[in-house]
């Protein structure tokens, strides 16, 4: 072909483009450092080869908060952009707030229904309509170990938080660190749960951090759960204060320390240091029954215009759309939200978290993440956060944490 | 034409005045507004009482972040002062090179919270910072881990700050040592008064307006304390040195709680007021001996 053809043609589609109503999506998101751009940069592409105009409004920082204050300007002015990067409760939270677009014409056609887990697709309804749809499945409540100190020390990934207390201490003796950890809030909320779910089961965390049940949150299992918090804090090394979870996971990489209690975006550290699930990292669940799932979506705002319409039903749908799902989730490391896409190109890990997500939606231990904003409101999981992170960087006794967390909960109403 | 002679200064301020007016007390009272709400994730405008007050005062968090404003603030505040009194004092002495000395006083001033905060967060971390240095010199029980333990970590904040704004305060009381009459001092050391005395009694007490100065400077750089926290322990360990900033910041932007960051940022704006006021009031009376 030779250059005044390929103009001809040009010419000839731009001509014909005005002729239809082109799907238009504004697209809020805060996925901006390298493996999460890539991930948007494909569903860019399938967006604009189906032949829509994608704007993009990518708003780094604060994991997320630059982007809510993005969103909430927006709102307030009256333009909302098309689709929004919300999760969890906040997706209802807004729709209560502002009302949000209903997708359903799109679910439906293409029986989301049927391939979503029921706990997850709970999630992308607001008030039973479809409005919003998920793009993957984190699994929270992972622990990783390096393979080398394991074998090393003759440790096996434990399956009981005992069974993790006595391979600390021993490698604690043999002078490892026995467990990685940043002491961010929102990390120290994320050993929480997993110890919630371990020591409690997974009814125990239903009462304590979705429906905060009080008697479940003054419970002696909840003190057990804050005693055990204690113990693990004697398993990290004196500098976590303010550490990254990036950093944290190199530690295990490099040898530094043992384990790390961590979501499966760790993996993607591990594999992008081009270190191998078996042979150099191991992952197993945290100790205990059970799934803490934290899933990420797009939210459908009301707009005007046929063009937006169109747009967010394009979106919808190839947010959902196998192809995506699958190149979205090797990128990410997280598992496509859809349960019928071929895992073949996935890792061990990934195919686990697979097998897990499928068995414990049956049987009820499906669970959303309390620290990663998927169970419970912004204020309500902060106090609970608040009281978490301040008796594990204290000396509070596991009485005074207790009653803390029923008073901040009952406070956050 | 004589008209607009008189009310050209008026029709030039008056944008600024009605952008003031709308800006800042508009906007003041749009929050005092909103902290009597039950607002969330928007601002919504059915008024509900003093109930996020009462929110606010059971939280732990929010007395933990009072604490430290106060801890902070004093300590901020006496140790800037002091040490700056101290500094221009030797600079006054007609020292050599006291250009060269008083800038390099001073410059900490020209950063950046931010800098300084990350800055001071590497040199107190246990593992690369002042304990590792000393440490690796041989003493091996040398411990400075303020950084890591909750109870002391609010003095790190007070450290660097102090360090970031003594140059100032030092700058101020300069100008102020120097605007003293020299006849007077000159007078003094004739009739053979002590260098010590000659100071604590002539030059600090006419210097008294220099000190309210330097006060008000450091008590509003204490109270909107933001950025420095943000960079040197982001609250942490745990919230141990969050302060009333950070606090009303984590209600408005991470957690969706708009009515609790509104009474926070009315309650601040309380403390504020409580030494601004005074400070006005005496500023502004008629002054008797005129």
């Amino acid at each position: 072909m030779n250059i005044k053809s390929v103009l001809a043609a040009s010419t000839a589609v731009m001509l014909a483009v005005p002729a239809m109503a082109e799907p238009q999506a504004e697209v809020l998101h805060w996925w901006t450092s390298g493996s999460e751009a890539q991930s948007v940069a494909v569903l860019q592409e399938q967006f604009k080869a189906e032949g829509g105009t994608w704007t993009d409004m990518p708003v780094a920082g604060g994991g997320g908060d630059a982007a809510m204050t993005a969103l909430r300007a927006r709102v307030l002015s009256r333009s909302a952009p098309t689709a929004v990067q919300l999760k969890g409760p906040a997706i209802q939270e807004w729709y209560e707030e502002t009302g949000l677009a209903d997708i359903g014409s799109v679910a439906e056609e293409n029986g989301w229904a049927e391939v979503l887990p029921d706990q997850i697709a709970e999630h992308m309804k607001c008030d039973g309509q479809w409005c919003a749809a998920p793009v993957n499945v984190h699994r929270v409540n992972w622990i990783w170990g390096n393979k080398q100190i394991l074998d090393e020390n003759g440790i096996e990934m434990p399956t009981t938080w005992e069974e993790f207390n006595a391979a600390a201490e021993k490698l604690q003796e043999a002078g490892v660190t026995p467990l990685a950890h940043g002491g961010q809030a929102w990390q120290d909320a994320t050993i929480f749960e997993t110890v919630v779910l371990g020591l409690g089961g997974p009814e125990f965390f239903r009462q304590a951090l979705i429906d905060l049940d009080p008697e479940a949150l003054g419970s002696d299992t909840m003190k057990q759960v804050f005693d055990e918090m204690r113990t693990i804090r004697g398993y990290v090394d004196d500098n976590f204060s303010g550490r990254d979870w990036n950093l944290a996971t190199a530690m295990v990489m490099n040898g530094e320390a043992a384990f790390q209690i961590m979501g499966d975006w760790a993996k993607g550290e591990f594999l992008a240091a081009g270190k191998e699930p078996g042979t150099d990292f191991v992952c197993a669940p945290t100790p205990g029954e059970g799934f803490l799932y934290n899933v990420d979506s797009f939210a459908f705002f009301e707009v005007d215009g046929d063009d937006k319409k169109q747009g967010q039903e394009l979106l919808a749908k190839l947010i959902m759309g196998p192809e995506f799902q699958k190149t979205f989730n090797l990128n990410k490391g997280s598992i496509p939200a859809r349960t019928d896409v071929a895992l073949d190109e996935f890792d061990d890990c990934a195919v686990q978290s697979s097998k897990d997500m499928n068995e414990d939606a049956a049987d009820g231990s499906l669970l959303p993440s309390y620290a990663h904003g998927m169970a419970l409101r912004g204020a309500p999981a902060g106090a609970i956060t608040d009281v978490v992170t301040a008796h594990f960087n204290s000396d509070m006794s596991s009485e005074d944490a207790v009653q803390q967390l029923a008073d901040a909960v009952a406070n956050a109403m | 034409m004589e008209w607009l002679e008189r009310n050209v200064p008026k029709l030039v301020l008056a944008p600024s005045f009605v952008a003031i007016l709308i800006f800042v007390y508009g906007f003041i009272a749009w929050t005092a507004w909103i902290s009597l709400t039950k607002s969330r994730l928007m601002p919504k405008y059915e008024l509900d009482g003093f109930g996020q007050y009462g929110r606010l005062f059971a939280a732990p968090r929010w007395d933990v972040a009072m604490n430290n404003l106060f801890i902070f603030g004093g300590l901020f505040i006496v140790i800037s002062m002091a040490i700056g009194l101290l500094l221009a004092i030797f600079l006054d002495q007609r020292i050599r090179a006291e250009g060269v000395l008083r800038t390099i006083y001073l410059y900490p001033m020209a950063l950046s919270l931010i800098v300084t905060g990350t800055a001071w967060k590497w040199i107190l971390n246990p593992g690369l910072g002042i304990q590792e240095t000393v440490r690796g010199w041989g003493f091996e029980s040398f411990a400075f881990d303020w950084l890591i333990r909750p109870e002391m970590a609010i003095y790190t904040v007070v450290l660097a700050a102090v360090w970031q704004a003594s140059g100032f305060v030092m700058a101020l009381f300069l100008a102020g040592l120097r605007s003293v009459d020299t006849e007077i001092i000159r007078a003094a050391q004739v009739d053979g008064i002590p260098n010590h005395r000659i100071y604590s009694a002539i030059i600090i007490p006419t210097m008294a307006p220099i000190f309210l100065s330097a006060f008000i400077v450091l008590a509003h750089l204490a109270i909107k304390a933001f950025d420095l926290v943000i960079a040197l322990t982001n609250g942490g360990p745990g919230y141990a040195t969050d302060l009333p900033a950070t606090y009303m910041y984590a209600m408005a932007f991470s957690r969706g709680d708009l009515g609790q960051a509104a009474s926070s940022a009315m309650v601040m704006m309380g403390v504020i007021f409580a030494i601004v006021v005074p400070y006005l009031y005496s500023e502004l009376r008629p002054r008797r001996d005129k």
